[in-house]
Order: structure tokens, then C-alpha cells, then sequence
């Protein structure tokens, strides 16, 4: 009587909007310590290109920080140490050949509160292409500014006020604004640290509008504490506890059917 | 006590409409308006200072604004000011160009010609710069020589203290009766037909009893010194005791006596009469007649009518002022003949410092402080930022980085008159710097803003929120671009503040740059940073010990102009911050 | 299971499964009351059954409304989704179980003064009691949520299928018999097939117990007993 099989959805080739199954991050055995914390034990996952990856779990279950660790933004916290292997299209992260720079300008990141620069929308968007040079005339830079406001949804909303202070924006238009930020490098990864926990729903839906379309090209991992978000959002959910990797598979699987009682519970509401 | 009386049958609840309850909630109220009350009683009180102490000074200060001229036509003759006839500048800078004032101005006064009598007009009463205006006039147009010119020649201190009410006080009434006079010159007596002088006696008489009082309080004091004083020199003093009973004992039965005529001395109020265009000063006087010396002689001794002769009273007596009768009646000549103007004093603020009241001016100070203030800021703002951006982003924290920034901060506490011991030993004793220098004195007071710089900067970093460094770190950017073009930016109105308020301390400073010599009386303005100079605060604390009346003035009003220059300073310190804040 | 961290969510989802355990009471009530019925013939007893139905119609429509408001209001996830969509399906069932015993005890209105003779209704007790075992069982097993007692009743369906097959063989031999006797053997065999639906209602109740349970569709094809309506396949099954 076989009816439902959990093997079947295991290994990286989940994904709905992902023909070839490609991972685009793979983390084997990583282990992130804060001074004699031990904020993340053993984790390994694959993260599908092309398609939204959400990582759920309570406060503190260390999904922040494994999103932290793909881009290296941990190296900014003096007592952070990563063991472990990472790789970015088969190229550990954690190389110490590889520029942090470099990698920056690969895996964009959105952060929880919209956080523009104080400068001009123009400028927000415009600050990533000018020091990683990647246009050569002002021409270009203006094209790579509009292209990536209109990825963002943003366009249209501001482009008669470019000169305008970013900060000046709504909270839904300063975190799409953030996204065209990211997206105006040509990041192939985007990560997303609870893009919408400071933003109405009407904002919130907006930005995950954006989130599908944007799915078509980029790798997306989002952290949210909305589950329904990631219901929404996503297409394959990874639940994090305690440091650990719980389960992981097709959205659709983990929002009706988890496998293990620790995801049953936190996503049915009982933890505690 | 509170809780208990707010305790009810029904445990842990609490009736709103009961007594107690209504009790306890009117002492809530009562607490909280006592409170409110106490703090505005502490603003107000703060604010009553501070309106007394800037009433205060710049009451003090309004009379060093204007000064008194006199509006003369000189004639330059070449033999005073043009030497050999040449007419180039040095020349004519090194003219006597007073003579040519006094030419001038003894016009007015034909029958003053005794030396004594030449000094107390000339030197006395105009200022030893009065023939600056006349000379800046010919050598802008040499042309001008031996033609009459309409010149401004400064009065001296005293003077301009006379006309501004400052030297005592006067009264002018006119004669009720018809006035005789024996003479034109020299000692005269005259003689009323009513009792003229009835009340300037009685003045004469109540002063005499002030002053018999003053010396019965000398004599108590000298008394009790007695029973201290060694006994050698006991005898000595017994004697000044006697001779001040005796003056007492005679002004007190003088200040008595009734009728009769009295003396006018040094410590009784002057009394003038003006009479047939001259002045007469009363030396002894009675009801309905007097004597007196001619201060200005009279066109002739014929009999005065009523309201044609004036009595002049001037209160403060002649021995406890600066100038004399004689001096003061050449001064209402002065004015009589339409001499006197007043105007603004731009002296204040376009000359340096002098020992002459009346010609000194701040402007030695003003660059001297504009100079020191801009050592200070080259160097403290970019070694004071960077020390704190390296501190709070860069520097690792551990025990060493501790440890800086705890004597930093203890640094900011230490009394700066440490730090002008400091620059003592170190600018001048061992590197040889230029003493009294605003270069020393910047350096000096850039150690000691430094600490202020530092920490207001740090702070004004670590408000800057974390989502920034991540936003640019997140694109790309390397740590220090993100602080440099993100973090900074931010800050920078929290940085300027800390700059400023700092600046500003450094501004009245003024112990420390006791400490590196610029105490010095400097007269020239300083034209670069290694001149000696002074500086405001210390310009005021020159000014202040002077005894010439005339520097209290100045002193207050060069308060007010440094008070002017910190209200400056931190209003720029406000637009800057408004200039640079951004909404976050 | 875990209790919910908000508790008024427990009560919400017990409210429902207490409704719908009530629904079962009452339909398995009527089941048992509509055999009492025939055998005695008695109408009365038919027409309470009749009107008790609506009491089932009235908990069903509760039942979706409650279920509607707490998927609205709690979003439920996982365990608790599926629980909240069975329980409406669960009433679903009872309600149309309700349905098919009123309709019998509508065919037994009808048949009076003509009721057939007590040997005739050995066939269609027999069907009933199993029906009724299957039905108590599959119950139990929702209150117990036991997969395996589910199970077993989803595979046990198929002896009241072969009981009807046969019960249908002996009513169209009567039939054949006398033409007189076909009123009241047609009613019988819709009765018998109602019964064989509650049957095939119980199936469908264990099948939604072991998806609220292991979240899985049973998706293999339930062994069935011989087709009454198809001769053909009577033939060849047996």
C-alpha cells in the first residue's frame, strides 16, 4: 500500500519552476559557532536555482544565520566562526581566494527593516553598478537604473522623482526599492532576511508579487516568520530548530503533510 | 501606607469612588504638579541669571560703542607736519600732527598759555590719537596742506567719561538775583541780592557732615588696629588717630556751625558760576555772596541780571575725580561752542590694543582668536574624527582599545591649565616654537578639545543604525567605503556638533594660553600664525585689571562680543546639523 | 497530539469533532431503528426516523459553517487542515447515510399492508447488521483515529456488497415467482441497495480517517465485492 512516500521528495530536485533541477547553494556539514554558542550543528541543504527557498522556524533556530552565512555577512561579527563547506555554483564561498567583494556583488541581500541609503533613489540604486564599475558611461548607468527599477515594480512609482531622498518612500516602496538595489548588480542569489515583517499587507503582497517574477532569474532564499508567506512564496521550505535542519522539501508537502512532529508543530501552532 | 489604606473587604481590588482611593489619587496629582513646579522653578531661576548677567553686561557695555569728538577745522601748516616741505608718506607719518590739533583747539582758549595750564588742555583732555584723523586726511591728499580742513579729533577717556555722565553728575540753574563781580581775572568775590547760594551752602554743609562720618569710622578702625599693632609702633598710630579727630572734630563743628560763610575743598562739591561769558570757581561761599578763582576769564565785571548768570554744581568733589574744575569748565566750553560730537566707536573694533582707553580695540584679540581657533580646527577635526572612526569601526575590541578609550575619556576631565603646562614644556621648551603664537596656543587648545572631538564623534557614530553598514556591506561595498560614504555621512551632523561645542569651549579658553605667554600687551594685529597674539578671552582678562574707568566699558563690551562670537559659533553648530541631518 | 498555544483553536476543532461523532449517534440510531421498522412493520418507528433526518441535516450545516469560520480565522496547517476539511466531508457522509435510511423508512410507509413475509428479511438484516458493524467500527476508528481499524473496515466493505449480490438473486426469483410480489421486492432491493451505499459511505469515512492521519489518498482501488446491477459480472465472480 504505497501510498505516500517521503524519499520521493528528498534530494535537491524539487522545485516547481525548476526544469533541470540545478542546486545553486550546497551546504554540507556546516557548523557556525558565536564565541562558545553553537548557533548552527551540522547542516546541510541544497537551495534550487531559479525558484524561492524559505526557511522557517521559531526565533533563535539559526536561519538567519546560515542566510548570513551564504553571503559571508557573518564576517562582520568578530566572534563568528564557519566550518563546513558552502558552494555557490559548485565554488566554496568559504575560499580563501575568494573575494568577499566579489561574492557580495553575486548574492545580493534584503534585510528585515528597509534600510535605503539616505542619498537619492537614483543613488541607491546606482551606489552597487558604480563600485563594482560595472557600466562605463552615465548613459549605461541610467538604462541599468531604470531596468532594475522596473524588475523591482518600482519604476513606474518613481520615475518622476529619481532625484527624490530613497527615505522618503513607503515602507513597501523603500524594501522594493532595497530589492532593485540588490537586483542592479546582477546578483545570481538573492537573499531575503524577513523582507516584509515591517511592511502592511497590502505592501506585503506587492513585494511577494515581485518575489514570484522575480524567481524566473534569480535564486531566491527568503527567512520569514510568516508561514503563510512561505506557503505562499516559496517553493521548497526548509525548517530550522535549534540550530538544526528539521525537514526540508516541496512547500506543498510541508504546509499539509510534514514529516516530522517538530515541523507538524510549529507550523500547526502547539510549540511551547 | 498608601497600599494599605487602599485595601479593601475584596482582595486585590481597589474602589476608585472610596475616600482613600480618592485620597491617594489627589496625592498622585499633588506629586506630580510639585514636581512640575520645581522645574519650572529651576528654569526660571536659571533664566532670572541669566537675563541679570546679560542685562548687566551689556548695560556695562553700551558706553564703549559711542565715543566723543570734537568737529574742528584744522589748518595742517607744513612746519608742523611736512618736514623739508616733502609731502611723502613717511614724512607726514612722522609729523607732529598734535600741534596741529593744539593749533586748532587753542583757538578757543586765547588766554590759556602756561605750560601746566597747555598740558591739562591738550594732553589731558585730547586723547594722544586726536590728530590721527586729520593726518589720515592729508596723506590720502596731501593737497590739503596749509588749507583748513574740517577734522574729528578724538577726546581722551576722561573727556568722553565727562560728556557721557560718567565723571559726576551736574546741575546747571539760573541766578535769581542780579550779580556783581570784582574782577575779570584771578581771584574775585561777587555778590547777590537774594540768597543765591543759600542752598549750595547747605550742600557744602551736609557734605562736610558725610565726610566727618567717613573719618569717625577711619578713626573707630585705626582704634581697634591699636590693640593690635606692635608696640613700637603704637605712638605712630596714636598720632594719625589725633590728627583725624582734630579733621573730624573741625568738619563736624564746620558741617554745624549756621550763617557765616564756608570753605569749598577737596571733598566738597564743586560749585561754578557762568557769568558775562567766563566761569568763576567757588572757592568760599555765604548765602548772598562768594569768592573764587576765574576758571575762564569774563568779557567784563559789569552786574549780571537775574537768568542771565548760571550756578554750576558738580557733585562728585574735585579731589575724587579725574578732572579738575578748571578742565571741566574747558570742556562746556567745548560744547558751548558746538565742538562735541558723539559717534559710534568703530576704534572697538577695527584697532588693537593700547594703554589708552579710547584707542584700544579688539581686533589684536579677534584675529588672535580667529587665528588659534583655526590651528585648533585644522588639526583636531581630521585627528579627532579619525581617531574615532578607527576606534569605533576598525579598532579590535580588547583590553588595549579599553584602555584607550578610558583615558580618552579621562583626558576630556582634565583641568586645562594641565595642558598649558603641557604646551609649556613641550611647543616651548623643547621643539622652540614662537612664544605667545597662535600656532602654540591652537596646538595647545587642540589637545585640549581633542578628548571632546573624539567621544562626541564616537558617539554620533554609534548612533548611526547597523541596517546601513549592512545595506552597503550587502552590495559589495569594502568596510571602509560603507563607513566612509555611508556611515560618516550620517554622522556628520552629530560629528560637527561635538566639533563646534568643542570649538567653542576652546574659544574661552583661557588658563592654558596664560601658560604659553599670550598674556602679552600686543598691539599689532597678528598677520600669521607664528606672530605673538593674543586672544579674546585673554584681551578681557588684560582689560579687566586695567584702573582706567574707561576699560570697564570696553571689557563689558568685549564680553559681549565673544558671548556674540560663541551665540555665532553655535548657530552654525544648529544650521549644520539641520544642514546635514537626514531623515532615516 | 500537542495542545495548540491558543487554546481556543483546541475547543474550535473538538466543537467539530464532537458534532460530527454526534451526527454518527444519531445515524447509527436510524440504522438500527429502520431494521426494528421493517420486522415489526412498524410504521410509526419509519416515521420517526423520517423526521429525526432533519437533526442530521441541521449538525451538517453547523458543521461547515464552524469548519468555514476556523479555516478563516486560524489558518489551519498541516494536521489541523486536513482534520477541519475531513470533518466536513465526515458529516457529508453521516448526512447522506441520514438520507438513505429516511428513504427506506419512506419505502416502509409505503409497503403498508403489503409487507413481505419475515423470511424474505433475513437477506436484508443480515446486510443491515454488517452495515451497521461497519459503520459503528468506522466511527470508533475516527474517534480513536485508528488507521488500522479504518482499514479494516475499508477492506471489509466488500461482504455486504457480496450479501446484496445475493439478496438481489432471491428477490428477482419472487418476483419471477408471482408478478404480486414485485412492489413490495422492489422496495426491498432499494432498501438493500441504500444499505449497500452506507456501506460504501463507511469506506469512504475510513478513507478520509487514514488521510487525516497519514496525510496520504488512499490512491489503490478498494476490493470490491460483484457489481449487484451487472449480472454478467454475478456470473462470473462467483
Amino acid at each position: 500500500m504505497n501510498v505516500l512516500s517521503q524519499t520521493e521528495f528528498s534530494g535537491p530536485t524539487m522545485g516547481i519552476g525548476m526544469a533541470d533541477g540545478e542546486s545553486a547553494v550546497t551546504a554540507r556539514g556546516v557548523d557556525v559557532y558565536y564565541g562558545d554558542k553553537h548557533a548552527i550543528k551540522n547542516l546541510s541543504v541544497d537551495i534550487p536555482a531559479k525558484a524561492v527557498t524559505a526557511f522557517i522556524g521559531p526565533s533563535g533556530c539559526g536561519k538567519s544565520t546560515f542566510l548570513r552565512c551564504v553571503n559571508r555577512m557573518n564576517d562582520t561579527i568578530p566572534i563568528c566562526r564557519v566550518t563546513g563547506d558552502i558552494k555557490l555554483d559548485g565554488r566554496d564561498i568559504y575560499d580563501p581566494t575568494l573575494d568577499v567583494v566579489q561574492l557580495r556583488a553575486q548574492v545580493g541581500m534584503v534585510f528585515q527593516k528597509p534600510n535605503p541609503f539616505p542619498k537619492s533613489i537614483f543613488d541607491n540604486v546606482a551606489y552597487g553598478p558604480k563600485i563594482h564599475g560595472l557600466t562605463s558611461n552615465k548613459t549605461e548607468l541610467a538604462e541599468l537604473v531604470e531596468k532594475s527599477l522596473r524588475r523591482a515594480s518600482l519604476w513606474e512609482e518613481v520615475k518622476d522623482r529619481l532625484d527624490a531622498s530613497g527615505t522618503g518612500l513607503s515602507g513597501g516602496q523603500q524594501q522594493r526599492l532595497c530589492i532593485a538595489r540588490a537586483i542592479a548588480v546582477s546578483p545570481d542569489v538573492i537573499l531575503m532576511d524577513e523582507p516584509c515583517s515591517a511592511l502592511d499587507p497590502i505592501a506585503t503582497a506587492k513585494i511577494e508579487e515581485l518575489i514570484d517574477e522575480l524567481r524566473q532569474n534569480y535564486t531566491i532564499i527568503i527567512v520569514t516568520h510568516s508561514m503563510q508567506q512561505a506557503a505562499r512564496v516559496s517553493q521548497k521550505t526548509a525548517f530550522f530548530h535549534l540550530g538544526t535542519l528539521v525537514e526540508e522539501g516541496p512547500t506543498k508537502t510541508i504546509f499539509t503533510n510534514p514529516h516530522d512532529k517538530r515541523t507538524q508543530d510549529y507550523i500547526t501552532g502547539r510549540f511551547g | 501606607m498608601t497600599d494599605a489604606t487602599l485595601q479593601t473587604a475584596d482582595a486585590g481590588r481597589v474602589d476608585f469612588r472610596s475616600p482613600a482611593a480618592q485620597a491617594h489619587l489627589r496625592k498622585r496629582y499633588a506629586v506630580e504638579s510639585r514636581f512640575k513646579f520645581y522645574g519650572v522653578a529651576a528654569i526660571a531661576f536659571a533664566a532670572f541669571f541669566i537675563v541679570f548677567l546679560v542685562s548687566d553686561i551689556v548695560t556695562k557695555a553700551i558706553p564703549a560703542f559711542t565715543e566723543h569728538r570734537l568737529s574742528i577745522t584744522l589748518t595742517p601748516t607744513a612746519e608742523r607736519v611736512a618736514e623739508g616741505g616733502r609731502t611723502d608718506r613717511q614724512t607726514l607719518m612722522a609729523g607732529d600732527w598734535n600741534a596741529v590739533v593744539r593749533d586748532g583747539v587753542g583757538k578757543y582758549f586765547p588766554d590759556v598759555t602756561n605750560r601746566a595750564q597747555r598740558s591739562k588742555l591738550y594732553n589731558e583732555l585730547i586723547s594722544i590719537g586726536g590728530g590721527d584723523d586729520i593726518r589720515n586726511r592729508v596723506i590720502a591728499d596731501p593737497s590739503l596742506l596749509g588749507k583748513p580742513v574740517q577734522a574729528q579729533v578724538l577726546l581722551s577717556d576722561d573727556s568722553d567719561l565727562y560728556f557721557k555722565g560718567m565723571m559726576t553728575e551736574r546741575t546747571e540753574r539760573e541766578g535769581r538775583g542780579s550779580i556783581g563781580v570784582s574782577g575779570t581775572s584771578g581771584d574775585v568775590s561777587i555778590a547777590t541780592n537774594v540768597n543765591d547760594f543759600a542752598q549750595d551752602v547747605a550742600r557744602v554743609r551736609s557734605d562736610l557732615q558725610a565726610a566727618a562720618r567717613r573719618a569717625q569710622l577711619e578713626i573707630n578702625r585705626l582704634k581697634a588696629a591699636l590693640e593690635t599693632v606692635a608696640p613700637d609702633r603704637r605712638a605712630a598710630l596714636q598720632d594719625q588717630i589725633n590728627r583725624q579727630i582734630a579733621v573730624a572734630t573741625d568738619m563736624d563743628r564746620r558741617a554745624k556751625s549756621v550763617g557765616g560763610t564756608e570753605l569749598i575743598g577737596d571733598s566738597t562739591s564743586s560749585v561754578l558760576v557762568k557769568m558775562n561769558g567766563g566761569v568763576i570757581k567757588l572757592t568760599e561761599i555765604g548765602n548772598e555772596k562768594a569768592s573764587g578763582t576765574v576758571l575762564i576769564p569774563l568779557k567784563d565785571a559789569s552786574e549780571a541780571k537775574p537768568g542771565s548768570w548760571k550756578i554750576i554744581n558738580l557733585t562728585t568733589p574735585e579731589g575724587s575725580r579725574k578732572l579738575s574744575d578748571q578742565q571741566i569748565a574747558w570742556l562746556d566750553r567745548m560744547k558751548e561752542e558746538g565742538l562735541v560730537t558723539q559717534a559710534f566707536a568703530s576704534r572697538l573694533f577695527f584697532s588693537g590694543d593700547s594703554r589708552e582707553p579710547e584707542l584700544a580695540g579688539i581686533i589684536g584679540g579677534l584675529t588672535g582668536t580667529a587665528l588659534t581657533m583655526l590651528v585648533t580646527l585644522v588639526l583636531c577635526l581630521p585627528i579627532g574624527v579619525l581617531a574615532a572612526i578607527y576606534l569605533e569601526e576598525f579598532a579590535p575590541k580588547n583590553r588595549l582599545t579599553d584602555f584607550i578609550e578610558i583615558n580618552i575619556n579621562n583626558l576630556a576631565a582634565v583641568p586645562s591649565i594641565v595642558f598649558g603646562l603641557l604646551g609649556l614644556a613641550i611647543f616651548l621648551n623643547t621643539f622652540d616654537m614662537p612664544r605667545s603664537s597662535p600656532l602654540v596656543g591652537g596646538l595647545v587648545l587642540a589637545l585640549l578639545v581633542l578628548p571632546t572631538i573624539i567621544i562626541s564623534s564616537r558617539a554620533a557614530l554609534k548612533a548611526v543604525p547597523p541596517s546601513i553598514r549592512e545595506a552597503a556591506l550587502g552590495l559589495g561595498a569594502s568596510k571602509q567605503q560603507a563607513v566612509f560614504q555611508h556611515v560618516l555621512p550620517v554622522a556628520m551632523p552629530g560629528v560637527l556638533t561635538g566639533t563646534i561645542i568643542g570649538m567653542a569651549h576652546a574659544l574661552g579658553e583661557t588658563a592654558p594660553l596664560l601658560m604659553i605667554g599670550m598674556v602679552a600687551f600686543i598691539i599689532d594685529v597678528p598677520r600669521s600664525v607664528t606672530e605673538s597674539a593674543t586672544v579674546l578671552p585673554v584681551q578681557i582678562f588684560l582689560w579687566s585689571d586695567l584702573p582706567e574707568p574707561a576699560f570697564q566699558a570696553k571689557t563689558a563690551a568685549a564680553i559681549v562680543i565673544l558671548l556674540l562670537f560663541l551665540f555665532v559659533m553655535n548657530g552654525a553648530a544648529i544650521w549644520l546639523r539641520r544642514r546635514f541631518e537626514r531623515r532615516w | 497530539m500537542n495542545q495548540h498555544i491558543v487554546s481556543a483553536y483546541d475547543s474550535e476543532i473538538k466543537s467539530l469533532q464532537k458534532k460530527v461523532v454526534e451526527m454518527g449517534g444519531i445515524a447509527e440510531k436510524m440504522l438500527s431503528d429502520v431494521l426494528e421498522a421493517i420486522e415489526k412493520r412498524d410504521v410509526n418507528l419509519a416515521q420517526q426516523i423520517i423526521l429525526i433526518d432533519a437533526r442530521l441535516d441541521g449538525l451538517q450545516r453547523e458543521i461547515d459553517e464552524q469548519a468555514i469560520h476556523t479555516i478563516a480565522r486560524r489558518q489551519p496547517m498541516a494536521v489541523d487542515l486536513r482534520e477541519i476539511f475531513v470533518v466536513s466531508q465526515i458529516a457529508g457522509d453521516i448526512e447522506r447515510v441520514g438520507d438513505l435510511v429516511k428513504n427506506i423508512g419512506k419505502r416502509i410507509i409505503a409497503m403498508e399492508g403489503h409487507f413481505p413475509p419475515k423470511t424474505l428479511l433475513s437477506g436484508l438484516r443480515n446486510m443491515n447488521l454488517l452495515a451497521l458493524g461497519q459503520f459503528k467500527a468506522v466511527l470508533d476508528a475516527y474517534i480513536q483515529k485508528d488507521v488500522s481499524a479504518a482499514m479494516n473496515v475499508w477492506s471489509n466493505d466488500g461482504g455486504i456488497d457480496r450479501l446484496y449480490n445475493s439478496l438481489f438473486r432471491e428477490l428477482l426469483t419472487y418476483m419471477m415467482e408471482d408478478p404480486r410480489n414485485i412492489t413490495f421486492c422492489t422496495h426491498l432491493l432499494f432498501s438493500a441497495k441504500n444499505i449497500e451505499r452506507v456501506g460504501d459511505h463507511a469506506t469512504n469515512i475510513a478513507e478520509r480517517i487514514y488521510y487525516v492521519v497519514t496525510g496520504g489518498m488512499l490512491t489503490v482501488s478498494r476490493p470490491r465485492g460483484e457489481d449487484g446491477a451487472d449480472m454478467a459480472a454475478v456470473e462470473t465472480n462467483t
